[in-house]
């Protein structure tokens, strides 16, 4: 067996520490050692997407990546878009109501690639523009209609709650 | 059974957010993956790199050595302490948990590692040595039909697994009178439902009390789990199968138990909990579920006119290596073999063929959805021969909103409908004259924009005959297909209603039991909550599939609550010193007719129904607690002579669909002006979730039109086990989908309601196929298969042009 390696990682707010082995991929590191099983995989070989988390706020496939590398940044899980309190972010308010899952099991990823893209574009562009944003991920299920539709429905709820949704940072 | 409330439903037909989604929205999912027990170790498969290969030798003290390794478990070790798998098959085809002495497809499992980590599992996988005998494969069906061909399955003889002709009505005559023959050779091949979680199970054998639990993501448990006990010759007593929510199946999950029996038997072996879970190549190569992989010769017998007079289906079905299924996929394709049409007689002949690929077995329309487009094909090259409007020839054969139910050809009823009106609502929302007359203006312009326009059948709730009407003598005629459902009211007066079957897979079983409860008692839908039980404790079940559990559940949901009704009107009849007969349920409380104040609430029944026996009637027992089992509420046998094959799928949906595309013919790339869809299933329960399965079957079906095939070669590879090559569409590729509804009740069904949980992926090959063909009609192209790639639409261009087709309006 190969040596351990220490990791120190942020995620969804909280420091963490483990050693594991250089090979291990971060999906795995997340879902088994930090017992944060919300991020799923689909492929293992980087297509789906159903694994994505948000690197330092940006969209990386957990099961491209090794948990060593990941090694003094911040990650952000579907765990951690629910406030402390445990309502839940606009977001998946939004993805609830307008019948944006069906089996959910994309959804972590849904949510997370559509709160990257509510952080860049505020106001969202063009449907076309969305399916481009939610485009590296696959669903098989709902046929990606009312994913659109709550996205533009989470982002109104958003700009019109006052700050934009770029406050809702990592740690909060 | 308790007639369903006459008065105007509260929750029914309501879009209610689904109760299941808080806890997937949070990433608390608890999908298979997700649990883990103490002490549990994973395991990893190899599989064979062969099509057809004999196993000379296995080692596996290689990989036993190394740390971390619990087991090795060869086809040895299966066949010395198992029997094989369950079978619909009829003949020699068994198949075992791991190969046994010859391999038969490229992926099928050889040897199982049982380790510490899955890390160290698949580097013990790499450790086993293997020598195979090469033998040479059979890929091409007709090929394997040939004499000499190599076998699959020596025992068998033969290479065809089955072939019947059956005929159903006065078919030489209704044919040989007919004015015309419209005839094509069809291709639909191999893809699979392919959801975004795997299969999984883990197995957790009790050494102590010889009970073996398996949590599986399996659908149908209740159905088959006596069924896994045989092959793992344990009292069925001792299996407890729990049910775990799946994400996602389309067919895949469906009855799936290579899995879950593999963890149960790696359990039992490893003695401890061991967890299986595929990855997507472990799915793609050997899942239990690929889709059908069919050869057509068609012809459709038609009055100049445009009457449709009688059909003839040649058909050759590449099963794979092996028959688990049957050929249940082509009685489905028999339940609605005729589409929405008075065609009054049918030929149908099946050839099921063995081959080296991966087995068969369901995915989103069972083979139904094959048929719909082999019809729909059929129709519009009936229009074209003829030189008749595809919405008119439609329409002129449509059965009559009079004329049912309907008895169709082959015995199978459809129990009510209204095509016509169907067709009128999709012609208006997707504003078909307007798009006649853009292609007109298009055209002129050298443009090639085309119109697709299908109607096509959705039947739903399957009966089991069609599993075995194939045979004159089969091994297991069963005729049930029951569900269950309990409804337990606590003592504070909340609602706790248990399912018994593992029925989500990303629909809405949970939303649909507290509707129908709501419903039934009048109470608040936050007070329902839902379980599911594990098989030891569950009442018959058959599972989602075939577009069943809506109707099903709620037959038992309304069952159940209507024996709890009787129950709490008894107690509240003897408190309130009235007869039963002068009480009502309102808003979570049993009152007196005509005297509203004269009421208890439902937790004062409950509270005195648990705890005070004194207060009760004397014959009352304590507690609140119904359950009902719902058996298939219209099914008849078949005739012994197959000529009528009984009723077997009767509630009857229907839809139009309708698409407009216009395509390059330089790239065969195309782009969507429009996509509207009108379905019909009968009484809708929620029509946000109906939508759902609606737009997501018709993704499904782009999927299928589009891209989406297993590939093998002619040595057997497989070339496209990875999603780098096997396409599911993106949002880039999915158009938006304009919906609309008509309601046409069954009268055979709680509510009215029909299934509809196929939805989409039953049309939408076809309007796409249609479309497509439309849009380049002037070139003289005819689309015969699937998918449609661009580089085959370049093609097909290049060759019509070399026919030297003139271009025609
Ligand atoms: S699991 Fe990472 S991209 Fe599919
Ligand atoms: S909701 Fe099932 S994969 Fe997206």
């Amino acid at each position: 067996m190969v040596e351990k390696r220490p990791v120190t990682v942020t995620v969804n707010g909280q420091v963490r520490q483990a050693e594991v082995e250089p090979r291990r991929t971060l999906a795995d590191f997340l879902r088994e050692d930090l017992n944060l099983p919300g991020t799923h995989l689909g492929c293992e070989h980087g297509v789906c997407g159903n694994c994505t988390v948000l690197l330092d706020g940006q969209s990386v496939r957990a099961c491209l990546m090794f948990a060593v590398q990941a090694d003094g940044h911040e990650i952000l899980t579907v765990e951690g878009l629910v406030a402390p309190n445990g309502d839940l972010h606009p977001l998946q308010e939004a993805f609830w109501e307008h019948h944006a899952l069906q089996c959910g099991f994309c959804t972590p990823a849904m949510l997370l690639t559509a709160y990257e893209y509510l952080q860049q574009h505020p106001v969202p562009g063009s449907d076309e523009e969305i399916r481009e944003a939610i485009g590296g991920v696959l669903c098989r299920c709902t046929g990606y209609q009312n994913i659109v539709t709550a996205i533009r429905a989470a982002a109104t709820k958003l700009t019109a709650a006052g700050p934009a949704p770029a406050s809702r940072s990592v740690a909060d | 059974m308790a007639e369903p409330a006459t008065t105007r439903p509260k929750w029914i037909g309501q879009s209610m957010k689904r109760v299941e989604d808080p806890r997937f929205l949070r990433g608390k999912g608890r999908y298979i993956d997700d649990i883990r027990l103490p002490n549990m170790a994973v395991a990893a498969i190899l599989r064979s790199p062969h099509a057809h290969a004999r196993i000379v030798r296995i080692d596996t003290s290689a990989a036993e050595r190394l740390p971390g390794v619990y087991a090795v478990v060869t086809g040895q070790d299966v066949r010395a302490r198992m029997a094989p798998l369950p079978t619909f098959a009829v003949g020699p085809i068994y198949q075992d948990l791991l190969a046994v002495e010859k391999v038969r497809h490229v992926g099928e499992a050889v040897a199982a590692v049982v380790a510490e980590n899955r890390y160290i599992a698949e580097d013990a996988c790499e450790l086993i040595e293997v020598e195979y005998e090469p033998l040479p494969p059979v890929v091409d069906p007709f090929a394997a039909m040939e004499p000499g061909a190599p076998l699959v399955h020596e025992a068998l003889g033969s290479n065809v697994a089955y072939q019947r002709t059956f005929t159903f009505g006065d078919f030489d005559r209704d044919f040989n009178e007919a004015d015309h023959i419209v005839r094509a050779k069809l291709r639909w091949p191999r893809s699979s439902g392919m959801p975004m979680e795997t299969n999984g199970a883990i197995g957790d054998y009790d050494e102590g009390t010889g009970i073996l639990t398996i949590y599986a993501n399996s659908m149908n448990f209740t159905y088959f789990q006596w069924l896994i006990a045989t092959s793992l010759k344990i009292p069925a007593s001792k299996l407890r199968v729990v049910p775990i929510n799946a994400g996602g199946s389309f067919g895949s999950k469906f009855f799936m138990h290579k899995v879950p029996t593999l963890a149960g038997f790696l359990s039992m072996v490893a003695g401890r909990p061991v967890k299986f879970v595929e990855d997507r190549i472990d799915h793609i190569l050997n899942n239990d579920h690929c889709g059908s992989d069919r050869y057509y010769d068609v012809a459709l017998a038609v009055d100049r006119d445009g009457t449709m007079r009688a059909l003839q289906i040649k058909v050759v079905d590449d099963y794979g290596a092996y028959l688990q299924f049957g050929t249940g996929t082509h009685g489905n394709a028999l339940a609605q073999v005729v589409g929405p049409y008075r065609i009054p007689s049918v030929q149908y002949e099946l050839t099921a063929v063995l081959t080296n690929k991966n087995q068969q077995g369901a995915y989103r329309g069972f083979g139904s959805e094959v048929n719909n487009w082999v019809l729909e094909r059929m129709v519009d090259f009936a229009a074209r021969e003829l030189g008749l409007d595809p919405v008119a020839i439609r329409r002129k054969n449509f059965i009559r909103p009079e004329q049912f139910p309907y008895r169709t050809p082959t015995g199978n009823i459809y129990d009510s409908g209204n095509y016509e009106g169907v067709l009128d609502k999709a012609l208006a929302l997707a504003e078909y004259d307007r798009w006649v007359a853009e292609r007109e203006r298009a055209r002129q312009e050298g443009r090639y924009l085309g119109i697709g326009i299908v109607t096509a059948q959705e039947r739903s709730v399957f009966s089991s005959t069609e599993f075995w009407f194939w045979f004159d003598q089969p091994g297991f005629p069963v005729t049930s297909s029951p569900e269950s459902a309990t409804v337990t009211i606590d003592p504070t007066g909340k609602f706790i209603v248990t399912l018994h079957s593992l029925a989500f897979w990303g629909n809405s079983p949970e939303t649909v039991a507290t509707q129908v409860v709501a419903e039934q008692f009048d109470i608040d839908p936050a007070d329902v909550v839902v379980t599911y039980a594990a098989s030891q404790r569950a009442l018959p079940g058959t599972g989602p599939g075939g577009s069943r559990f809506t109707v099903m559940v709620t037959g038992a949901l309304v069952g159940a609550s209507g024996r709890l009704k009787e129950k709490i009107k008894k107690i509240a009849a003897h408190r309130l010193e009235v007869s039963p007969e002068d009480l009502e349920f309102h808003q979570g409380s049993v009152r007196v007719k005509g005297s509203p104040e004269r009421a208890l609430t439902l937790s004062e029944i409950a509270l005195s129904a648990y705890m005070f026996k004194l207060d009760l009637p004397e014959d009352v027992e304590s507690g609140l607690e119904a359950s009902y089992t719902f058996d298939h509420p219209y099914t008849t046998l078949p005739s012994p002579d197959r000529k009528d094959l009984g009723v077997f799928y009767p509630f009857m949906g229907h839809a139009c669909h309708i698409a407009v595309v216009e395509v390059d013919p330089e790239t065969g790339q195309f782009t969507w002006h429009k996509y509207a869809a009108v379905a019909d299933a009968g009484t809708v329960v929620n029509p946000m979730t109906l939508d759902g399965h609606l737009t997501g079957g018709t993704a499904q079906g782009l999927g299928t039109a589009l891209y989406e095939e297993y590939v093998y070669d002619d040595r057997g590879q497989m070339l496209t086990a990875s999603f780098m090559d096997y396409l599911v569409p993106t949002a880039m590729e999915v158009p938006r989908i304009d919906i609309d509804h008509q309601e046409t009740p069954s009268p055979y069904t709680p509510y009215g309601i029909k299934g509809a949980g196929e939805g989409g992926r039953m049309m939408a090959p076809g309007v796409i196929t249609a479309a497509l063909e439309d849009a380049l009609a002037p070139l003289g192209v005819r689309i015969t298969e699937l998918p449609i790639t661009p580089a085959k639409l370049v093609r097909w261009i290049a060759e019509a042009k070399a026919r030297g087709q003139a271009p025609t309006a």
